[in-house]
């Protein structure tokens, strides 16, 4: 199982090096063996939840890497960070099938599925990673590469959005980065393990690493009202950079808070959670506020984005059990859905050459299945209750009032009451879209869904429904770990 | 597999079936078929497991399995039902059952069918898993999906340019009343740490919970302030619109207050609140009905009228009453909607004012409206009698000291709204009946516009509907007469715990005021023979024609409020947080110009800077040494 872990990270690598190294001539070839690479890879993360031993962690390895400053190889994987692994692997494998297909304008074909590679490399090593050094590497492997996906494939103002993204996401890095070497330097280790529940570091420590790390992660999540870069990077990226940064990228921002924040420094999260679910209620109400003004598709959703993260940050600023469980499943359904309805956007944006709503109506006269899907997609975001969206977004409200207090009964009504909004706006989109009669641009339209399409969307739409109905699959083994980190509160 | 796992087949086929033919390709013949293969046994299947479990097993049932846990509350699935619920079930399952039988010919010629009907079936499902869940997680979910149904349904139709807005709005209403449903359900599951509903019942009343669960309920169930979706919801297809208001959706509300009841009923601020909306309710549905020139319409402020008599009966305590009001509304309802769909399926139109004179060309139709509209006013012996006097008694029975749990006031306030309404029914129900079916036809050429949701085949002359849409509504006129004399048959009275209905000096009231309704609907009929009697009401026809005009109101104090609060962060969003960083940016990259252009500047400045540099470090290392 060990030797899984390593090769989760050697099989992406390798086939990023492997694609890069193939002929030119030979681009749609080389773009169907980074596919394999990417589909072995879910092979080989998928088996890493059979084994569910029974201490901390299901599977580890801990390799000394750098002993002078007590930096180790650590890697591991648990309840919290499997499905996110697992939704990392399959999300790039449904990319790179769809790129295959479709190649957006600005580049060669193998690059971008070259990139997803490394993107993948770099998701799936911050999901892995057990030392707090080791950890910050691969956070920051990602950024490059996503840029230069962003700048490279993009929309037509796709490098200003690329800087932006990458300027203000470099900024939490820098604050992440400082947040690491001070408890790396005050516990003298940056081992999660060791480190867990704040072991060896003194109150105020836990306060400055956790303000540090709250705003650094804040910046990746990203909540309000540090957001700005993602409405424009999301809009401006192609449709696969689009989906692995809505579907897993923001995730490292809500996993890490969970597992560092929560996990390295309790105390400080315990000091700031008030702060941090003030700001996660505001996001909700201020995305989704923001949505009903949107007339751009994939800005739309791209806002929706910030309204459905500030739900999975108040499930963690609760501190409950619940409120974290919740926040785990939410980050899954997030990724699933709004996966989705980025595929779904960008299949829409191919055919129409257009992303304004006002030009998109009556989609359901002359594409009924494109239009099918995306009420499907735009229900479950809304939160249907049977579909993956509600467990997040319900138990984050249930897990605030469970709280309780004054503070956390209201952020949990002010919650609820985002979720209307939340149904406001998604049934604008479908008004706006999908019903009324069709416009010119949508009777010009291809109704036909590609084969590969079908590909890349039947899995999620699977998804949403399977962990709609059957929440365990991400909750399974949450449980242990999650009473773990609040335990250390009590 | 245990008798109670059985029942998980009741809401579990519908809601299956339906999830395979939203697959089904679009196509007219063979999809079609299929399509409505899978509706029509989807709710025949869970009729029949209804009717075996009500027939042959032992009753309550129960049955429940982990379902997942979040922190320290398990959330269950399963089954549970009494007899009560059962029948609820039966009445959802026949006019499920009739709805897609009767839709195979109104919408014959509908490309869109194949979706349609699978629709329908996730909508009876939906309500089905409502009734009979044995988790109120389970009843969150159907409740929510029946949410979705309904906007999917009632925006179905292409032709109407207002369908869609009223599909949004359906779905929009009452989801603003399930913040509260969601808040109520989360404290009621966080004091329990469970969401079964067993084990909650037995747990002290939380009064907020219940509060809050009510606004859900007056969403669902169209209960003033919530009820605004329900008149704009008629753009739907007539079915839909019988679906809707018969057995699903609207019975939903009146349905989780009866089962939450034993809270319910030791919560007399919840009753109270429950009561007072009801009392608004009633009379405020049956007032806007008297005006309304749409057909449709005149029916929809009547179900709001008729559901509000249902809650008016939770709210007195007679949880009885409620439900045996529900079932025989259920079947009149389904029968005015379904007979409603064959008129406007044959004229085209669903204006009263381009009817009337129906009553020869259209004899089937004309009768089961007879019996229909008959039911709904309350004229003995039919249905709607037998279980209007139930609520009447129930409030009645209320208004004295320790007469039930609620204030001896509610029960003044339910008791007199209800009895005032029962002569404004009478009249709206015969104004109805006069203007379709009586007196000249007012046909003209100019039909074309307003609601023509069936205008797919307009024969030349009105006429009865074809078999399959008139059978559902014969057979449909049976329970509607009929189904008031359940109430002396002592199995259905001690599943519903009723009182036997006792014909006493009691019943004259009602039926005095009964009289004197449909009275003056008819003198002012014969007084000036062809001419809306709703004129009569002169200034107010307009108030009670727009709803008291609630919806400007909710417009006003909701809708744009949050629109322009959209605007307000939106542009802070754009203009103040981006900007800011934007502005760190070009702060940077013009601070960084400055220097780049201070690292430019001509020779003798240069070293005008240099001098006064090397000065100032001289200056500094003096001080330092000495």
């Amino acid at each position: 199982m060990t030797g899984l872990l390593i090769a989760a990270l050697v099989v992406p690598a390798l086939g990023a090096l492997v694609v890069a190294l193939l002929p030119n001539a030979s681009d749609r070839g080389a773009r169907i063996v980074a596919t394999v690479f990417a589909a072995i890879n879910l092979l080989v993360v998928l088996p890493l939840g059979l084994d569910r031993g029974h201490g901390r962690f299901w599977t580890e390895t801990d390799h000394s890497w750098v002993p002078a400053l007590n930096i180790e190889f650590h890697l591991g994987v648990d309840g919290v960070s499997y499905p996110l692994i697992v939704l990392t692997a399959l999300l790039t494998l449904l990319c790179c099938a769809y790129t295959v297909w479709n190649v957006p304008e600005g580049g060669s074909g193998r690059t971008l599925a070259a990139l997803l590679l490394v993107l993948e490399v770099g998701i799936l090593g911050t999901f892995l990673a057990l030392d707090l050094v080791l950890f910050f590497l691969f956070f920051e492997v990602v950024l490059l590469p996503m840029y230069a996906v962003i700048a490279g494939w993009g929309g037509e103002d796709r490098r200003p959005a690329a800087r932006k993204f990458v300027l203000y996401t470099l900024f939490g890095s820098v604050l992440l980065l400082l947040g690491v070497l001070t408890v790396t330097v005050a516990a003298g280790t940056g081992d999660m393990g060791e480190l867990a529940g704040g072991n060896g570091l003194s109150r105020s420590t836990q306060y400055a690493a956790f303000a540090l790390f709250a705003v650094a992660f804040a910046v990746k999540a990203p909540l309000w009202p540090l957001h700005t870069w993602l409405p424009d990077a999301h809009t401006q990226a192609p449709t696969v950079g689009s989906v692995i940064l809505a579907g897993v990228l923001l995730k490292m921002g809500t996993y890490g808070l969970i597992r560092i924040g929560v996990g390295v420094t309790p105390l400080g999260a315990h000091w700031a959670a008030p702060v941090l679910g003030i700001l996660a209620a505001a996001a909700i109400l201020a995305g989704a506020l923001i949505c009903l003004r949107q007339t751009e598709l994939k800005r739309l959703i791209a806002y929706s984005s910030v309204g459905h993260m500030g739900f999975v940050l108040l499930g963690i600023a609760t501190l409950t059990v619940t409120g974290l469980q919740a926040a785990l499943l939410g980050n899954i359904a997030h990724g699933l859905i709004t996966g989705l309805l980025f595929f779904l956007a960008g299949a829409l944006k191919d055919r129409a050459h257009t992303g304004n709503l006002a030009d998109l109506g009556g989609l359901r006269e002359t594409a009924p299945r494109l239009a099918g899907l995306l009420g499907f997609a735009a229900i479950a975001s809304l939160g249907l209750p049977g579909l993956a969206g509600f467990w997040g977004e319900a138990f984050a409200v249930v897990g605030s009032v469970e709280r309780g207090g004054g503070l956390w009964t209201t952020l949990g009504v002010l919650a609820a009451v985002g979720g209307a909004l939340t149904a406001a706006y998604f049934l604008r989109l479908l008004r706006k879209v999908s019903h009324g009669p069709a416009g010119p641009v949508v009777l010009k339209l291809s109704p036909a869904i590609a084969g590969p399409e079908w590909t890349a969307w039947a899995p999620l739409v699977v998804l949403v429904l399977a962990v709609g109905l059957v929440p365990a699959l991400v909750l399974a083994a949450t449980a242990d770990p999650m009473q773990a980190l609040t335990g250390v509160l009590r | 597999m245990s008798t109670g796992a059985t029942g998980l087949l009741i809401p579990g086929v519908p809601l299956l079936l339906g999830l395979v033919g939203l697959l089904l390709p679009a196509g007219d013949r063979e999809p079609r078929r299929t399509a409505a293969a899978l509706g029509i046994f989807g709710a025949a299947a869970s009729l029949f497991v209804t009717l075996l479990l009500l027939l042959f097993a032992h009753k309550p049932l129960e049955f429940s399995q982990h379902w997942v846990s979040f922190g320290s509350i398990d959330i269950t699935y399963g089954f549970s039902a009494g007899v009560a619920a059962l029948y609820i079930a039966i009445a959802v399952g026949v006019v499920a059952l009739f709805v897609q039988i009767y839709s195979v010919a109104y919408l014959n010629d509908d490309p869109r069918y194949a979706p349609y009907a699978a629709q329908v079936s996730l909508f009876t499902g939906a309500m089905l898993l409502v009734v009979t869940s044995s988790d109120l997680i389970g009843v969150l979910i159907g409740w929510e999906v029946m949410g979705a149904c309904s906007y999917l349904l009632i925006g179905h139709d292409r032709r109407l340019p207002e369908a869609p807005a009223a599909a949004v709005k359906a779905f929009l209403v009452t989801r603003v009343g399930d913040v509260g449903f969601l808040l109520g359900v989360a404290l009621l599951i966080i004091d329990a740490g469970t969401s079964r509903i067993s084990v909650l019942l037995t747990e002290p009343p939380h009064t907020a919970a219940l509060l809050l669960i009510l606004a859900g309920v007056a969403g669902k169930s169209a209960q003033f302030p919530l009820h605004t979706w329900l008149p704009d919801a008629m753009a739907g297809p007539t079915p839909i619109s019988a679906l809707i208001h018969a057995a699903t959706m609207v019975a939903a509300g009146v349905y989780v207050v009866f089962r939450l009841y034993p809270l319910y009923e030791q919560s007399p601020t919840a009753l109270a609140v429950l009561g007072v909306a009801a009392a608004i309710t009633i009379l405020l549905g049956a007032l806007s009905a008297t005006s309304q020139d749409d057909m449709k319409r005149v029916l929809a402020w009547s179900t709001v009228s008729q559901i509000g008599y249902m809650t008016g009966a939770l709210a007195v305590g007679s949880p009885a009453a409620a439900l045996f009001h529900l079932l025989t509304h259920a079947a009149f309802k389904a029968l005015l909607f379904l007979a409603a769909g064959a008129v406007i399926h044959t004229v085209g139109t669903n204006y009263l004012s381009r009817m009337g004179g129906l009553r020869r060309s259209m004899p089937v139709t004309f009768w089961s409206f007879v019996i229909g509209l008959g039911a709904l006013a309350g004229v003995p012996p039919l249905a709607g009698f037998w279980s209007k006097e139930n609520v009447l008694t129930a409030a009645a029975h209320a208004t004295e000291s320790g007469g039930g749990p609620a204030p001896i006031w509610v029960g003044w306030v339910v008791w007199l709204s209800a009895l005032f309404a029962v002569s404004i029914t009478a009249w709206y129900a015969t104004r109805l009946l006069l203007r379709a079916f009586f007196g000249v036809s007012r046909a003209g050429p100019e039909w074309e516009i307003g609601f023509d949701d069936a205008r797919y085949h307009r024969p030349a002359k009105p006429h009865d509907p074809p078999g399959l849409m008139r059978w559902p509504i014969l057979l449909l006129t049976i329970p509607a007469a009929l189904l008031g004399f359940a109430a002396y048959a002592p199995g259905f009275r001690t599943a519903l715990e009723l009182d036997q209905p006792h014909l006493d000096v009691a019943i004259v009231l009602p039926l005095v005021l009964l009289a004197a309704g449909a009275g003056a609907a008819w003198w002012l009929w014969t007084a000036v023979p062809g001419v809306d009697p709703a004129l009569a009401l002169g200034p107010a026809r307009r108030v009670f024609e727009h709803g008291f005009y609630l919806d400007n109101l909710q417009d006003r104090l909701v809708v744009r409020p949050v629109r322009a609060l959209g605007n307000l962060i939106t542009a802070t969003d754009e203009h103040v947080v981006d900007a800011a960083v934007e502005g760190s940016g070009t702060t940077t990259s013009g601070l960084g110009g400055l220097l780049n252009a201070a690292h430019r500047i001509a020779l003798p400045g240069a070293a005008l800077v240099l001098f006064a540099g090397a000065l100032v470090l001289g200056a500094i290392a003096v001080g330092v040494s000495t």
